[in-house]
């Protein structure tokens, strides 16, 4: 039985490994965080997560798990009910210019030209005029938008305008780059190119991304790391290294197989949560799922 | 076929037009009401001429549109800031717009009694009516422009950093421009209207008091011609300057079909 056993972590499931980051050497660091919306609906309890630096993290769970509320609170743009979050040691008040979040909706200024909104990210940044230009232009040949620099935003495909919303994020050049559901409303074939732009503009850079998605296969190709969620309450229930090789193959076997891993134990922790939610919200299914998630990783770490 | 669609949208005006036309021709013709107080549009149309020829449509016009921009440029002075300001503090948001609220609610041409009194019967107190007539338009629909922003591109702008000045200026006035457009071709009816009720009233040259002479003369084809000259004018305004102005921001904010 142990032989079966190993022979299924032989698989490529043995480069899914248990993530375990220190705080003290974390870049982004959070702890006991808790949030409740009008101090009611639990939207995260008990929350740690330690980030380091130049990783990318995949926050993936079902709606309402309080992915996107963790998100924002590292943006600063919700002051979390409780809990400490802080970036290189600092304790963070507020949104700030070294994090930049990325909303699902590219969000560019209509009446700007796509050179126009990198180069106003450019100004705001403090970016001298006579500099604006050149630089702007670089950031859009990274995002492979070239020949579009004078286009308005609603002459744009929806994936066009997102490289443009990238490649704005990128002007603001900022160490951590906070994504939320970027490419949720893009056709399946523009998803795949934008994560494939993606991975490639964050092999050159090495930002640290933190990225919320409910697509368990955009996690698995973008994330160096991927952390499960579960809602009511919201909490982290596995948190997983993806020791795949980079640039990913969105058909790579390995890949579909770890695809099909993480769906299951998603589908698990949905199903746990169910029957619980409407009796008490409280602590038994957390305490529950915590203890699921190590005594997986021990047979993992095995042989 | 777009083109095609044009032309016959054009072809069917123009169609109404003359079919009215030869309606007013007609009935003024069958002689049911005197001539005197019913004439027909040839009639109309040469008093036009003839107000045209020694130059009093002109120089009425002249004045009357002086005024109308003099007064509607105050009233864009105000009423833009006016309304940025209440839209973006609590102080003009909860004292402030109540106050314009009720003053809307008056129609402009009661404060000439009062402007009378304060300037005497002087271009000033046309302007103030004026003003007052345009002013609070201009600021409500600068408000609800700038209320109507977007809350992406401002929770965007937070993230990129933009504060102050280039905030306002850089982000809020053009994300609200589309319904600042449409608020100031509001205004400027506003204003033309009160500009004419104005000059009726309180003869001092103008458009206005063309129709008044008209009147006491009892020379209905130059009412009736001034009439046809006010339309025209305000069809012009309307279409030339602020259809231009509104389709032309309207697309380049994409609001509109890029065709």
């Amino acid at each position: 039985m142990l032989r079966a056993l190993l022979g299924r972590w032989r698989s490529s499931l043995r480069l899914l490994r248990p993530a375990h980051v220190e705080a003290d050497r974390a870049k982004i660091s959070v702890s006991q965080l808790g949030h409740r919306y009008g101090n009611k609906v639990v939207a995260l309890e008990d929350v740690d997560l330690n980030v380091r630096s130049g990783e990318f993290v995949c926050l993936l769970g079902p709606s309402g798990c309080g992915k996107s509320t963790l998100l924002y609170a590292l943006a600063g743009q919700v002051k979390p009910t409780g809990g400490v979050v802080s970036i290189d040691g600092r304790r963070i008040a507020g949104p700030g210019p070294d994090r930049f979040l990325m909303f699902q909706e590219a969000a560019l200024f209509p009446w700007m030209t796509v050179r126009g909104n990198v180069t106003f990210a450019l100004a705001a940044r403090g970016v001298p005029r006579a500099e604006r230009k050149d630089r702007a232009e670089t950031y859009i040949r990274r995002v492979q938008l070239q020949g579009f620099e004078d286009a308005l935003p609603h002459q744009l495909s929806g994936g066009m305008k997102m490289r443009a919303s990238l490649a704005r994020a990128l002007a603001m050049d900022p160490t951590v780059l906070l994504m939320d559901e970027p490419f949720g409303s893009l056709d399946a074939q523009t998803r795949i190119h934008m994560q494939e732009l993606l991975q490639s503009i964050w092999l050159r850079t090495h930002k640290t991304v933190v990225f919320v998605t409910h697509d368990v296969h955009e996690a698995l190709m973008l994330g160096t790391r991927v952390v499960l969620m579960a809602p009511r309450p919201g909490r982290i229930v596995r948190d997983l290294e993806v020791h795949l090789p980079m640039p990913r193959h969105p058909e790579d076997a390995a890949l579909l197989e770890m695809v099909r891993h993480v769906a299951g134990l998603l589908r698990e922790v949905e199903h746990r949560a169910r029957p619980e939610a409407p009796a008490a919200p409280s602590s038994p299914p957390p305490r529950a799922s915590a203890h699921a998630a190590p005594s997986a990783t021990e047979s993992v770490r095995g042989p | 076929m777009k083109r095609e669609g044009r032309w016959k949208a054009y072809a069917q005006k123009l169609g109404l037009v003359l079919l009215l036309l030869a309606a007013w021709e007609g009935t003024s013709r069958l002689g049911v009401w005197s001539p005197h107080l019913f004439p027909g549009p040839v009639t109309v149309a040469e008093s036009l001429g003839r107000m045209a020829a020694d130059g009093r449509l002109w120089e009425a016009t002249v004045r009357s549109m002086g005024r109308l921009v003099r007064a509607y440029l105050l009233s864009v002075a105000i009423g833009i800031p006016l309304g940025l300001l209440t839209a973006r503090l609590s102080f003009f948001r909860n004292a402030v717009k109540p106050v314009v609220m009720g003053l809307q609610a008056l129609p402009s041409i009661c404060w000439l009694p009062l402007a009378l009194l304060w300037f005497g019967l002087t271009d000033t107190a046309i302007l103030f009516v004026v003003v007052m007539g345009s002013v609070l338009g201009i600021a409500i629909a600068t408000e609800d422009a700038v209320n109507g922003v977007d809350p992406q591109l401002i929770r965007v702008a937070s993230t990129l950093g933009v504060k102050g000045l280039r905030f306002q200026f850089g982000v809020l006035l053009p994300a609200a421009l589309p319904g600042i457009v449409t608020g100031l071709k509001l205004g400027w009816s506003f204003a033309w209207r009160a500009l004419l009720a104005g000059e009726l009233l309180f003869v001092s040259g103008g458009l206005g008091q063309l129709l008044t002479v008209g009147r006491e003369l009892m020379d209905v084809p130059q009412v009736m011609a001034v009439m046809v000259a006010i339309i025209l004018i305000g069809i012009t305004v309307d279409r030339v300057l602020f259809q231009t102005v509104e389709v032309r921001v309207r697309r380049r904010w994409g609001l509109e079909g890029a065709m």
